[in-house]
C-alpha cells in the first residue's frame, strides 16, 4: 500500500466529488449564460457552489468569483488591483519573501512594467512581522500580498494584523489562502482583506478550478478579456462540473473542519516527533504553532533531498521537498532561504502534509523506515552533499 | 535516460528482461534562463518519462547542475586555456555517471547503473572486470570509458553494447518506444553549436592572447587566446600562405601558437598521465597494443609500459598526425581495453 503525504501538492476528490462532477457533466451541461431550460439549470449549479464556497470563508456568496484555480485568482487580483490603481498614481507593491510562485512571478512581471516591488523578509519561524510590513509601506503603495498558511511550512501569518496595516494607508491587501482553505476556519470579514484566492483541489475538489473573493467594492481591472461571466470579472464559459464540486468539496471541508483539524494534527505531531527522535540530524523548519494542522517540513543533514525523496517513494512513501519545477526536478526552498537557512537546509528539506486517507499506522510505518533510508544514503554519498 | 534511442532501449531491454528497473535523467544545466544543452533538454526529458510510463517503472529527474559544473565544465574550460583540448565526455562517465550517479543508485537499492554506451562488458576467469569494443566498431564508445575502475566496471551495465545502432532502432520499434527514429546527438552537449570558443571565452577564464609563429620562431599574426586552438587544427588561423599550416604546438604560458607542415604534426611516441590499467596490472616491460588518440582515430600499433606515479610511455610503429595533448590514449589488445590515460 503505497502512503501518500502530499496533500499541500493536491488531495484525493472525495467519492462525493466525483460523483457530482459526472453528474453535473451528464446532466447540467448547458452554459449557463443561456436564456433556455439548459442553461437555466447550469447556472443553479453555479449558484449552489457559490453559496457552499462563499460558506466556506464566511463571505456573501455575490462577492465570490469563481475561477481556473488559485494561480488564476492571485493572478487576478495582483494584475487586476494593479491595473485599476495604476492611474490613481500608485506603483508599488508589497508582497512577502515566501509567496507562491503565482504571486512572486505576477509581482516580477510588473516589476519589468515599472512597477516598484518590495519583498518582505521573514523571521526563522517563517512569520511576517508587523514592523516589517509597516516599515515598507508608502503613500504609493497600492497592494500587500501575504499568504495565509504557507505551501513549504505551513506557518500561518497574522493577516488580520498585516491587513490593518495596508488599510491604514489605503493599500488594498490580497491574501492567498490556497493552503488553509479547508484546514482551517476562515473568516474574510475577521481576517480585514480585500482579496482572498483559494483553490478547490487542495480540499478534495478537482483540479482547475478556484476562487476569488473580491470585499464589495473593490474595483479590479480583469486580466483575462472576453465575455461577461461572473459579473464581468472572469471571462469565458464556465468549468461548470468543476464549479460544481468544488462545492461540494467545499461543504464537506466545512462539515469535517474541525474533527480532521484534530485528528490531522495529532497524527502530524506523531510523525514530526518519531521523525526528529529516530533520525539523527534532523530539524524542523518554522514555527510548530500557528500552523496549519496537516504539515510539517524537516531538514536532514547530510542527505540530499532529492535522493531521500526518490527512495522514499521506491518504498510506496509519496512526500515533498516544497515547490517543484516543471521538468520536475528540485529547486533549493526559497521559502527556507528566506528564513535565514544555509544551503544545508534549504535543499535537504522535506515536506510532509497530511490528509484524509493517513491513519497511524501509515505514520509509524514512515518512522520505522526513514532511518534506514537515511543512513544507508548517508553512507554511500562519498562525493560532498551540496552545501 | 537522456531520452535518446540508446539508453531508452537499455532500459527498456532489462524491463523486458524482468529486471527492476528506475529510470533516472540527469539534469545538468539549467533549463530555464541561459540555456545552452542540447541533450537533456525538456523534451528529451519528456521523451525520456513516456519511454518509463510506457514500459511501467518509475522515472526521476536528478539534478547534477552543480557537480556537473565543477567536474565536467570547470575541467573543459580549463583544458583549453591551458592549450589543450578536451574530451569532456570520458570525464563525465568517470565523474558523474559512474561516481555520482551509481553512488545515488547505490542509494536507492540498485544493484547496477545501466547506461546507453556502445561497449561491453566482461569478466576473466580470475574475476577481473575487463572492457571491451561494442560490436558497432562505428559506433563503440570504449574510448570514452577506459578510466572506470573495477569498482566502477562492477557496477556498469551497456545493454546495447553486443547491438549494432540499426539493430538499436530496430528493437526501438518493436518495443513501441517514440524515441526509436529519434536523430543521434553528436556534439558536445552543453555547446551544441560546436562554438567552443565562445564557450570558453563565455566563462571569463584567462587565456593568453599571443603569437602565431612558423617552425623557425618568426611572427605570422596575432590571436586572441590559445583557447581558440587545438593540434592539428587547419582552418581558422587567419594565415594566407602558400601551403596548407597547421597547429602543431600550443604554449599556453607565452600564449605562442607554433604552425607548420602537415609532416611536422607526426610523432612517433607519447607519454600519458593519470593512466587506469583495466585488463591487466600496469605492464613494467614493453607490451605490444594499439593506441587510439582520438575518437574517430583507427588504432595503430606500437608498444606501451608503465612509467611511475601511474603513466605510461607508448612508441607507435608508424609516427602518428596530431597527437593532442588533453585527449584520452586508449590501449587496445584487439577488442579489449588494456588502458588508458591522459595525453601529456
Amino acid at each position: 500500500m503505497r502512503i501518500y503525504l502530499d496533500h499541500n501538492a493536491t488531495t484525493p476528490p472525495s467519492d462525493a466529488v466525483i460523483s457530482r462532477l459526472a453528474s453535473t457533466l451528464r446532466e447540467e451541461f448547458g452554459n449557463p449564460s443561456s436564456v433556455h431550460h439548459f442553461g437555466q439549470r447550469a447556472k443553479a449549479v453555479i449558484d449552489e457552489a457559490r453559496s457552499a464556497v462563499a460558506a466556506l470563508i464566511a463571505a456573501d456568496p455575490g462577492d465570490v468569483v469563481f475561477t481556473g484555480g488559485g494561480t488564476e485568482g492571485d493572478n487576478l487580483a495582483i494584475r487586476g488591483a494593479a491595473e485599476a490603481l495604476e492611474p490613481g498614481g500608485r506603483k508599488h507593491l508589497i508582497a512577502s519573501a515566501i509567496e507562491h510562485e503565482a504571486v512572486l512571478n505576477t509581482l516580477k512581471a510588473l516589476a519589468r512594467r515599472g512597477w516598484k516591488t518590495t519583498l518582505l523578509p521573514v523571521d526563522e519561524s517563517g512569520i511576517v512581522s508587523a514592523d516589517t510590513l509597516r516599515s515598507a509601506m508608502t503613500d504609493d503603495t497600492a497592494l500587500v500580498s501575504i499568504m495565509h498558511a504557507n505551501n513549504e511550512i505551513g506557518t500561518v501569518q497574522p493577516i488580520a494584523q498585516l491587513a490593518a496595516i495596508a488599510r491604514e494607508r489605503r493599500a488594498l491587501f490580497h491574501t492567498d489562502a490556497v493552503q488553509s482553505a479547508g484546514k482551517i476556519p476562515i473568516d474574510v470579514k475577521a481576517l480585514g482583506v480585500d482579496l482572498l484566492s483559494i483553490s478547490a483541489h487542495k480540499f478534495y475538489g478537482p483540479k482547475g478550478v478556484g476562487a476569488l473573493w473580491i470585499r464589495r467594492g473593490v474595483r479590479l481591472q480583469p486580466p483575462l478579456t472576453g465575455g461577461k461571466q461572473e459579473r464581468s470579472r472572469r471571462a469565458g464559459t464556465e468549468n461548470v462540473a468543476g464549479i460544481a464540486g468544488m462545492g461540494v468539496a467545499a461543504r464537506e471541508a466545512i462539515a469535517k473542519m474541525d474533527g480532521e483539524a484534530a485528528r490531522l494534527s495529532a497524527l502530524r505531531d506523531r510523525l514530526e516527533d518519531g521523525v526528529l527522535r529516530a533520525v539523527t540530524g534532523t530539524a524542523l523548519n518554522g514555527t510548530r504553532s500557528p500552523r496549519v494542522p496537516n504539515t510539517t517540513n524537516i531538514s536532514f543533514d547530510r542527505t540530499e533531498a532529492e535522493s531521500l525523496l526518490i527512495a522514499l517513494d521506491l518504498e510506496g512513501i509519496a512526500v515533498s521537498t516544497g515547490s517543484a519545477c516543471s521538468s520536475g526536478t528540485l529547486e533549493p526552498s526559497h521559502v527556507l532561504k528566506a528564513m535565514g537557512f544555509p544551503p544545508h537546509r534549504t535543499q535537504n528539506s522535506l515536506r510532509f502534509s497530511l490528509g484524509v486517507a493517513n491513519t497511524e499506522t501509515d505514520i509509524d510505518r514512515v518512522i520505522a523506515v526513514l532511518p534506514g533510508i537515511v543512513e544507508k544514503l548517508r553512507s554511500l554519498t562519498r562525493t560532498p552533499v551540496r552545501a | 535516460m537522456s531520452g535518446g534511442v540508446d539508453s531508452s532501449v537499455a532500459a527498456a531491454l532489462l524491463a523486458e528482461q524482468g529486471h527492476d528497473v528506475i529510470g533516472l535523467s540527469m539534469q545538468l544545466y539549467p533549463q530555464n534562463g541561459n540555456h545552452f544543452g542540447s541533450c537533456c533538454t525538456l523534451d528529451d526529458l519528456h521523451d525520456a518519462r513516456r519511454v518509463a510510463t510506457a514500459l511501467g517503472f518509475p522515472h526521476y529527474i536528478l539534478n547534477l547542475e552543480e557537480r556537473f559544473n565543477d567536474t565536467v565544465i570547470s575541467n573543459f574550460v580549463h583544458e583549453y586555456a591551458s592549450g589543450r583540448t578536451p574530451l569532456p565526455c570520458a570525464h563525465c562517465n568517470s565523474d558523474l555517471k559512474f561516481s555520482t550517479l551509481l553512488e545515488r543508485a547505490r542509494g536507492f537499492g540498485s544493484d547496477s547503473v545501466a547506461t546507453g554506451h556502445y561497449a561491453r562488458i566482461d569478466r576473466s576467469p580470475d574475476g577481473r572486470w575487463l572492457l571491451k569494443r561494442s560490436v558497432d566498431r562505428d559506433k563503440d564508445q570504449s574510448y570514452f570509458l577506459f578510466s572506470l575502475t573495477q569498482d566502477q566496471l562492477a557496477g556498469a551495465l551497456f545493454p546495447v553494447g553486443s547491438l549494432s545502432k540499426p539493430a538499436v532502432r530496430t528493437e526501438a520499434r518493436r518495443l513501441g518506444l517514440t524515441v526509436a527514429d529519434k536523430a543521434d546527438s553528436q556534439e558536445i552537449c552543453f555547446v551544441p553549436d560546436g562554438d567552443y570558443a565562445t564557450f570558453v571565452a563565455s566563462r571569463r577564464v584567462d587565456s593568453h592572447g599571443g603569437a602565431i609563429l612558423d617552425e623557425h620562431g618568426r611572427t605570422l599574426a596575432t590571436h586572441g587566446g590559445v583557447h581558440r586552438f587545438t593540434i592539428g587544427q587547419r582552418k581558422g588561423l587567419g594565415i594566407a600562405t602558400g601551403m596548407p599550416l597547421y597547429v602543431v604546438k600550443i604554449d599556453a604560458e607565452s600564449g605562442d601558437v607554433t604552425v607548420g607542415p602537415r609532416s611536422s604534426l607526426e610523432r612517433a611516441s607519447l607519454t600519458a598521465s593519470s593512466v587506469n590499467w583495466v585488463s591487466a596490472d600496469a605492464p613494467a616491460e614493453w607490451l605490444r597494443v594499439s593506441a587510439q588518440i582520438r575518437h574517430r582515430h583507427r588504432a595503430a600499433p606500437g608498444r606501451v609500459r608503465a612509467l611511475d606515479d601511474r603513466r605510461a610511455e607508448f612508441e607507435f610503429d608508424d609516427p602518428q598526425a596530431a597527437i593532442t595533448p588533453g585527449q584520452a590514449v586508449v590501449f587496445y589488445d584487439e577488442d579489449l581495453v588494456v588502458g588508458g590515460g591522459w595525453i601529456e
